[in-house]
C-alpha cells in the first residue's frame, strides 16, 4: 500500500483528504495500527514557532527621479545591506537600530512593514553619472514598494541542544536567561510537532516544498545554512542535537504578524519568531512510522552554555517528554525547564494548515531536489594573519 | 495567640491622601508587621505602595477596611508586575527568568502569573521577548 503525491492531491481537491496534526497522529496509530492508519490518513501537519536569527527580507524600493544608487541604507535607523543593485536591499532580522539598540531592529522593521506601517527610509550614495542623487529621506509602506519577500537562510532547525549554566553568573543568551549554578534549563523546538523531527531524513521536504510561512503560503528554497545531515542520530533517524535546516521564502504582503514577531532577547539582541508549518504526505507505512514519533523518543543533548571554549559541553542526553514535563534531573538535582519555542503558536499553525488542506486550499508539492546526505558541519579555523 | 498569615497589598493613594500615615496606622492600631516592597509616593501626585503584611487574619481584614474607609484603593495579592496577556505569544522567555515559579505557561498556552509567589524582582520585565511585562511603579 503506497500513495503518490498525485493521489493525495486529488483527494485534497475533492475535499476528501484526511488530515491530522503530528500529535493527533500518535493516538490514531496507537488505536488503529500502522497499516490501517497509513491507509486512512493522507496528510500530517507539523509546525514550529521559535526564534530564528537567520531571517530577513529582500526589498526593492523602486527608483526615485532623479535616481540614486543606494550604498548606505537605513530603515527606521536600522542599517540594511547596501551591496546589491541600486534600489535592492536585504534587511537582516538581527540588525540593531542606531537609536534604540536591541529594543528595535530588523525584525521590527519587517513586522512594521507587514502591519502596513510607514517606515523611514534614509539612503546615501557617492553618486554616479547614471545615478546622480546622493541622498534621500522618505517614508515607505509595503504597498508602495516593488518586491518584498522574506528570505530566511536558516529556519526550522531539526533538533537543538538544550541549555543550562554551571557558572556563578547569570547568563543572557539566545536560549533565554540561564540562572547560575544549574538554576534552570531551556530548550528549543516543538518536539513531536516539529517539522523536521517528523521527516528525519527529509524524504518529503526538499527544494520547492510548499509550506505555511508566517501566515502565507511560502516555499522551501534550499537547504538551510549549517545544514548537518552527518550528525549522530537515534535509531529513529532523528539527530541528537542540531541537525538539518531549511531556507524558506514567501511574499511579505500575504503574511500576518500573528505568525511572525520580533523577539527582544535581553543583553543578546534582536531575533525573530517565525511561524512555519509543513505538511507531510503519508506515502506509506515507513513514512507514517516517522510521523508517529513521540516526545519520549526524541533525544537531544543538554549543554553547559557557560563553557564556550568549543570543548564538548554536554552534560547529559535528554528527551522532549522530560523537557516538556517542567523539570529534569541535572547532576542529581531536579531543575526546572522552560521552552524558547511557543507550543501555543506551533499548535495553532499545525491546525490552520490542517484546515487549509482539508478545505482544498493548499495542495502538496513533491520536492524537485532532495537535500544532501552526509553533509557535515565545518567550524572556522583561525589562521595566522600577516 | 491566633495564627498569623502573610499577604501582599497594593495601595493606591489618590493625590489628596498622599500624606495619610497609612503604614503607621496599620502597625500601631492593627498590630501588623509591615515590609515595604515598593513605594512611589509623591506628595500631591497619586501614590503607590506595595506592602507585605503579616498578622492575625482578622486584624489584616480590619486594616484593609480602615484603608478603604480612608479612601485608599487596596488590591489584595497586589503586585507591581503587569502583564499584557493579550499580546503574549507563549514563548517562555519570562519563565526562564523567574526563579520563584511565579511565571509558568499554560499547556499549549500563554503565560500564567501568581502574585503570591512573585518577589517583585522585575527580571521578567527584561526577559519578555515581546516587552509586554511592565513594572507598575515605573510610571510614577
Ligand atoms: S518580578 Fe521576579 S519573581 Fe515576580 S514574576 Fe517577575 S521574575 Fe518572577
Ligand atoms: S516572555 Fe512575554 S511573550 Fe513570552 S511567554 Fe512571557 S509574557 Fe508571553
Amino acid at each position: 500500500m503506497a500513495k503518490t503525491y498525485r493521489e493525495i492531491n486529488e483527494k485534497i481537491a475533492s475535499g476528501k483528504a484526511v488530515v491530522v496534526d503530528a500529535e493527533e497522529i500518535i493516538d490514531i496509530v496507537k488505536d488503529e495500527g500502522l497499516e490501517a492508519a497509513a491507509k486512512r490518513v493522507d496528510v500530517v501537519t507539523t509546525a514550529t514557532f521559535g526564534c530564528m536569527c537567520s531571517s530577513g527580507a529582500f526589498l526593492n524600493f523602486g527608483h526615485a527621479a532623479p535616481p540614486i544608487r543606494m550604498s548606505e541604507i537605513m530603515l527606521n535607523k536600522v542599517p540594511c545591506m547596501g551591496g546589491l543593485a541600486a534600489v535592492d536591499t536585504y534587511i537582516g532580522a538581527t540588525s540593531e537600530s542606531e537609536d534604540r539598540g536591541w529594543e528595535y531592529g530588523g525584525a521590527h522593521v519587517i513586522c512594521d512593514l507587514i502591519d502596513g506601517k510607514s517606515v523611514l527610509l534614509e539612503a546615501r550614495s557617492p553618486g554616479t553619472d547614471c545615478y546622480p542623487t546622493k541622498e534621500i529621506k522618505t517614508y515607505i509602506r509595503l504597498d508602495d514598494i516593488n518586491e518584498a519577500y522574506l528570505y530566511n537562510p536558516r529556519n526550522a532547525y531539526q533538533n537543538y541542544a538544550a541549555a543550562t549554566n554551571s557558572s556563578d553568573r547569570r547568563l543572557y543568551t539566545y536560549m533565554g536567561i540561564l540562572q547560575p549554578r544549574y538554576g534552570n534549563v531551556t530548550y528549543a523546538t516543538s518536539g513531536q510537532l516539529s517539522p523536521l523531527m517528523n521527516d528525519p531524513k527529509m524524504r518529503t521536504i526538499g527544494m520547492g516544498t510548499k509550506i505555511f510561512l508566517a501566515g502565507a503560503q511560502g516555499y522551501v528554497t534550499w537547504y538551510g545554512t549549517q545544514f548537518n545531515s552527518a550528525k549522530p542520530a537515534s535509531a529513529n533517524g532523528i539527530p541528537i542535537g542540531g541537525g538539518r535546516t531549511i531556507a524558506v521564502a514567501g511574499d511579505m504582503r500575504a503574511m500576518s504578524t500573528d505568525f511572525i514577531r520580533p523577539g527582544v532577547l535581553e543583553k543578546y539582541g534582536v531575533s525573530m519568531f517565525v511561524g512555519i508549518g509543513i505538511p507531510i504526505p503519508v506515502l506509506d507505512v515507513e513514512m507514517l512510522k516517522c510521523l508517529a514519533v513521540e516526545d519520549k523518543d526524541i533525544w537531544t543533548v543538554l549543554e553547559d552554555y557557560s563553557d564556550r571554549s568549543g570543548a564538548d559541553a554536554t552534560i547529559r542526553k535528554v528527551n522532549y517528554a522530560e523537557l516538556k514535563s517542567g523539570s529534569i534531573m541535572v547532576n542529581d538535582r531536579m531543575v526546572r525547564t522552560s521552552p524558547t519555542t511557543s507550543l501555543m503558536k506551533s499548535k495553532e499553525i499545525a491546525q490552520i494548515l490542517k484546515e487549509w488542506i482539508s478545505s482544498g486550499e493548499f495542495t502538496l508539492t513533491e520536492p524537485v531536489m532532495s537535500f544532501p546526505e552526509n553533509h557535515a558541519l565545518k567550524s572556522l579555523k583561525i589562521r595566522k594573519v600577516k | 495567640m491566633a495564627a498569623t498569615k502573610k499577604t501582599k497589598l497594593l495601595l493606591m493613594f489618590p493625590k489628596e491622601l498622599t500624606g495619610e500615615p497609612a503604614t503607621w496606622v496599620l502597625v500601631k492600631e492593627y498590630d501588623l508587621k509591615i515590609n515595604i516592597l515598593k513605594a512611589s509616593i509623591n506628595y500631591n501626585i497619586e501614590g503607590r505602595l506595595l506592602l507585605e503584611v503579616e498578622g492575625e487574619p482578622r486584624k489584616i481584614n480590619e486594616g484593609i477596611a480602615y484603608l478603604k474607609r480612608s479612601g485608599i484603593k487596596v488590591e489584595k495579592n497586589g503586585t507591581s508586575t503587569l502583564i499584557d496577556t493579550d499580546r503574549c505569544i507563549g514563548c517562555g522567555m519570562c519563565v526562564a527568568a523567574c526563579e520563584t515559579g511565579a511565571l509558568t505557561l499554560e499547556p499549549y498556552g500563554k503565560v500564567q502569573f501568581s502574585a503570591e509567589k512573585c518577589l517583585e524582582c522585575m527580571l521578567c520585565v527584561k526577559a519578555c521577548s515581546q516587552r509586554i511585562i511592565t513594572n507598575a511603579f515605573d510610571r510614577f
